[in-house]
């Protein structure tokens, strides 16, 4: 949602470009002259070979010849929703990049700097199918303890986690998902 | 002092409830207007399960309160009758949803909303904002999808091109926009500008030569192995669910299993940045059957914004049927084939409404991606193409030879695949998914640099071969040489079509058929290995193009035959020389038709794909042509398409509905307890005790348990659920004075006298299901395989001469198709 969000921001927000429209014509070769393509930003007005093809390569009679066999085509595009959405991809991208390399290695270290929160990260590893209720009535009758927004936050990563850990023992261990 | 209070609020909804339920007993309360008029169609959709991700019987704050329509006063009623206890009537993970049951809650609440309307202006607001809901969330959907894969494609475009080099105006811009007003791109080299350097230019500083060549090698694989070891990475550590293609997975879904967090944020968030990586690296899948899975992700996240389909699996499914459709929408810029694919393909149900809301969003999300504009031309057809030469009937024969093709490569690939997979999931192979990534995306990548139609991304690769040669065309594909007559190089240019007269071949064309070969053989392979593994993976595109070359090749064939035996009788009728008569174009489209029909086995939907994505109307028939002879190919050497085989390995508790029972056993063949098992585990309706019960829930895993009159009579009373029995009684003895391991379970509705001095009896009359269907021991099995199919059901009781006899779930009954068509039993693994 705040991504859809955010495009729509940076979409609202775009100027129009004035470089952002185009009339390429290209014309194949004809008689002795080689094939070339001529490109301006023309409006769709003036999008045709008379207004494009500069400079003409013939003469005269030769001109209407000449332009019949060009196909001229009128392009816009929107390079702020390009460059928005490119930017808004890589930031992202390294935040979940930098999310990783916090979870991996920072965060045990800054864990076991603080002692008090060591019984929550034991119910990490040994979550059971068989009694899923049992297992959160401990985890919630624990952390009722310090019904702060710290504790809140915690609690709703610790789930997480744990989430994703059975996620990965179903698809990545046993197989049993998704093989 | 919250427990207390946790127990006071379910207490007082608990008896406001039974209350109410009385009440409307009493009323003999009748039905008033009744459903709207979309639900009179065959709308066999249950309710939608809520696929939240956190364990909902812990999750007492959203029950409390409403997001939708919090009208305290009368609408909390609603939300009462349906939740006595917090967490009854939701599901366990990995179970099958009951179809009749949350349709019947829908009914009850649609009910309700139109008997209220009439009584305040509030209440007939609250009705009206009910019923528009569904369209709210089309458009919510659609525009979100719409977006999301708007802004795929651009990143998408982008990483790819990054790979060969950068942009130095903007390095966001890829290559093609880099040089879109510049003016030194020639008619031989179109894409040549100064301000997109390659790797090479950037590093070594030499445009040509054995050097350059080499460095935006090494670059080329570097990159791919890195975009391909970010891909894998992330799924890993983020979301194990966001890997694969999602079409199957969403198959079962939508037939009624529960996946929980297979369609939740994160998943969403990692899919769609990891598709990006994985396309861009090079590997030949595609991402259309990942845009499904995103576009379902968006549709189940927008949902819990609504109460309606919140709290209701089986509207929720209606729902997500609309979503896939969504899905293919954006994929391919094809709206109408989008819905038939949902249709055809994803949908297990699917009633007139969820085809006209299908139809609204994938509207709304085709318009918000055109102006988005990922493609630059304001269009929205992913491989335009503009020839409209007609086609001769004496053609039919090649194309029926390409659908033959397709068929016999799709059978093979699905056998392949499905072989790949298993190897992957019983041996060592699956123990390294990293690595096996990097090693496939490493071959991938030293395979196709070398070979221009393989470095080239798969859909740059099919809209040249579905482009049909003119005279603005310079590129290797359309390198004929001028027809010989010399005199008259005016006359014979048919310049009324953009065609131009059947010619020989040049030495381009001959350089191109020959590397379009390796890449055939090359991507054939390839697919069967790539597609399954741990990244998100299409196929729709590697299928595609390997159908496209091996119609343009054969396409290249019949014209180069056409222009030198033209005296041949076949040729003779219709095909002059200096006429323009086979195009190499329509056979690459129609290859492509016929190798996704193949390994699919969709029809109707993949002629409307094919025509939308390329406009060419006038080739319908020959696609339809190709389609199903590709089709019939394809079923004569394998029952199953892609999805259903992947279905299969998975062991997913999955009932076809396109296969017919065809075997004459009878419902007591099929039934639970056998002769050998332990009688059926029943509870009785009010002889046992908390304790008893308790002990046969722990002794026993069965989901469900029939209550009875009496262990003698065996007369069938109702059908209550595990889960609901575990909640309810868990509930009463933390809130219920007085219940203890002694005391009585009564499922009626009166206490019988009780003795003086015992504890208080405890009533689940609310959790019991008082109309579970039965069949008699008699029932021929395609009635009831027919029965499960047509509503949806979980399980089915058997009875014999009015007395209960045993049961029947939906894992017997696959178990029992699985081992008549000789299959392992075994393999069907959730219930």
């Amino acid at each position: 949602l705040v991504l859809a969000l955010a495009v729509s921001l940076v979409l609202a927000l775009t100027p129009a470009n004035s470089e952002d429209i185009r009339c390429k014509c290209i014309c194949p070769p004809y008689k002795e002259i080689e094939g070339q393509i001529y490109n301006q930003n023309v409006s769709l007005k003036d999008c045709n070979c008379l207004h494009v093809v500069e400079p003409m390569p013939v003469e005269g009679k030769d001109v209407e010849a000449y332009c019949l066999r060009c196909e001229c085509k009128y392009e816009e595009r929107s390079s702020g929703t390009i460059k928005g959405t490119i930017i808004i991809y890589l930031s992202v991208l390294g935040l979940l990049l930098l999310y990783m390399v916090y979870l991996t290695l920072l965060e045990p270290i800054l864990k076991r700097r603080l002692f008090g929160h060591s019984q929550l990260i034991q119910n990490d590893d040994d979550v059971g199918d068989q009694q899923p209720f049992a297992n959160a009535h401990d985890v919630l009758s624990r952390s009722r303890s310090r019904p702060n927004v710290l504790n809140k936050v915690e609690h709703a990563q610790q789930r997480w986690r744990r989430q994703v850990q059975e996620q990965r023992k179903s698809v990545f261990d046993r197989h049993v998902v998704l093989s | 002092m919250k427990e207390i209070k946790k127990c006071f609020i379910t207490l007082l909804y608990t008896r406001k409830a039974q209350a109410v339920k009385q009440w409307m007993e009493n009323e003999g309360f009748s039905k008033e207007g009744s459903s709207s008029s979309d639900d009179e169609l065959v709308d066999l959709t249950g309710t939608a399960q809520d696929l939240i991700d956190d364990v909902p019987y812990l999750d007492h704050g959203s029950t409390a309160n409403h997001s939708n329509g919090s009208w305290a006063g009368n609408a909390g009623l609603l939300d009462l009758l349906e939740e006595g206890v917090p967490g009854v009537g939701t599901y366990d993970d990995f179970n099958t949803i009951d179809w009749v049951r949350e349709k019947s809650k829908d009914r009850d609440r649609h009910r309700e909303i139109s008997r209220k309307k009439k009584q305040s202006v509030l209440a007939l607001l609250f009705s009206l904002s009910d019923a528009f809901s569904g369209w709210l969330l089309m458009l919510l959907i659609g525009l979100m999808s719409g977006a999301l894969a708007g802004g795929i494609d651009i990143a998408a475009h982008w990483l790819t091109d990054l790979k060969e080099g950068v942009c130095l105006n903007g390095f966001w811009f890829n290559h093609e926009n880099c040089c879109w007003d510049s003016k030194e791109t020639t008619f031989q080299e179109r894409d040549k500008c100064p301000q997109w350097k390659s790797w090479a230019e950037l590093m070594v500083g030499v445009t040509e030569g054995a050097s350059a060549y080499v460095v935006n090698y090494l670059m080329y694989v570097s990159w791919a192995l890195l975009f391909s070891f970010l891909a894998v990475i992330l799924v890993r550590a983020f979301a194990p669910y966001a890997c694969g293609s999602g079409i199957p997975e969403i198959k079962t879904i939508l037939s009624g299993f529960i996946i929980r967090g297979y369609l939740g944020k994160w998943t969403l968030v990692i899919k769609t940045i990891t598709l990006v990586l994985a396309v861009s690296s090079g590997l030949s899948l595609g991402k259309e059957g990942p845009l499904v899975h995103v576009a379902c992700c968006c549709a189940n996240i927008l949902c819990h914004l609504f109460t309606k389909y919140r709290k209701n699996e089986a509207k929720r499914r209606e729902v997500l049927s609309a979503a896939s459709a969504v899905g293919v929408s954006v994929a391919f810029g094809a709206p109408i084939g989008g819905v038939l694919f949902s249709l055809e393909e994803v949908s297990y149900y699917f009633p007139l409404k969820t085809l006209w809301r299908s139809f609204f969003a994938a509207l709304v999300a085709a318009f918000t991606l055109r102006s988005i504009n990922p493609f630059g031309n304001s269009r929205l057809v992913l491989f335009y193409v503009e020839f409209h030469t007609p086609w001769h009937f004496l053609e039919l024969f090649p194309f029926v030879l390409l659908g033959i093709f397709g068929g016999l490569w799709g059978a093979l690939f699905i056998r392949a695949n499905i072989a790949w997979c298993r190897r992957r999931k019983t041996s060592r192979l699956g123990h390294y998914p990293v690595l096996e990534v990097l090693v496939v995306a490493l071959a991938t990548a030293l395979l196709a640099f070398p070979n221009e139609y393989t470095r080239m991304s798969g859909s740059e690769l099919i809209s040249e071969l579905f482009n049909d040669c003119s005279l603005l065309d310079s590129s290797k594909l359309c390198d004929y040489l001028p027809l010989s007559k010399v005199g008259d190089k005016g006359a014979n240019f048919s310049q009324s079509s953009n065609g131009l007269a059947d010619r020989p071949a040049g030495p381009g064309v001959y350089a191109a058929i020959w590397q379009l070969a390796l890449a055939l053989v090359f991507k054939m392979f390839i697919t069967v290995v790539t597609f399954g593994m741990k990244v998100p993976s299409g196929l729709f595109i590697p299928s595609m193009a390997v159908g496209a070359i091996a119609g343009r090749l054969l396409g290249i064939g019949m014209e180069q035959l056409a222009y030198y035996h033209h005296d041949w009788p076949m040729f003779k009728s219709w095909c002059s020389p200096g006429a323009d008569c086979i195009t190499p174009g329509l056979y690459a489209m129609l290859g492509a038709a016929a190798c996704l029909g193949g390994v699919t086995r969709m029809t109707v939907s993949l002629v409307v794909i094919m025509f939308e994505l390329t406009g060419g109307l006038e080739y319908i028939v020959p696609l339809m042509a190709a389609t199903m002879t590709s089709k019939w190919v394809a079923d004569a050497l394998g029952r199953e398409g892609i999805y259903e085989a992947h279905i299969r390995l998975n062991g997913y508790p999955f009932l076809e509905t396109k296969e017919e029972f065809e075997h004459k056993t009878l419902a007591m063949d099929v039934m639970r307890p056998r002769r050998s098992d332990p009688p059926l585990s029943v509870l009785t309706q009010d002889g046992m005790t908390v304790e008893e019960v308790e002990a046969m829930i722990s002794d026993t895993s069965y989901s469900g348990f029939p209550v009875v009159v009496s262990n003698e009579s065996q007369r069938l009373v109702g059908f209550v659920l595990r889960r609901d029995l575990v909640i309810s009684i868990d509930n009463a003895r933390r809130c219920q004075e007085g219940i203890v391991g002694a005391s009585h379970i009564l499922f009626t509705d009166h206490s019988p006298s009780q003795p003086l001095g015992g504890p208080p009896p405890l009533n689940l009359r609310s959790i019991l299901d008082l109309s579970p269907l039965a069949v008699t021991d008699h029932t021929p099995m395609e009635i009831t395989v027919d029965i499960f199919r047509k509503l949806g059901l979980r399980q089915c009781l058997v009875t014999q001469n009015g007395r209960l006899l045993g049961i029947i779930t939906k894992k017997d009954i696959l178990k029992h198709m699985a081992q008549m068509a000789n299959r392992d039993p075994d393999s069907i693994l959730f219930n």
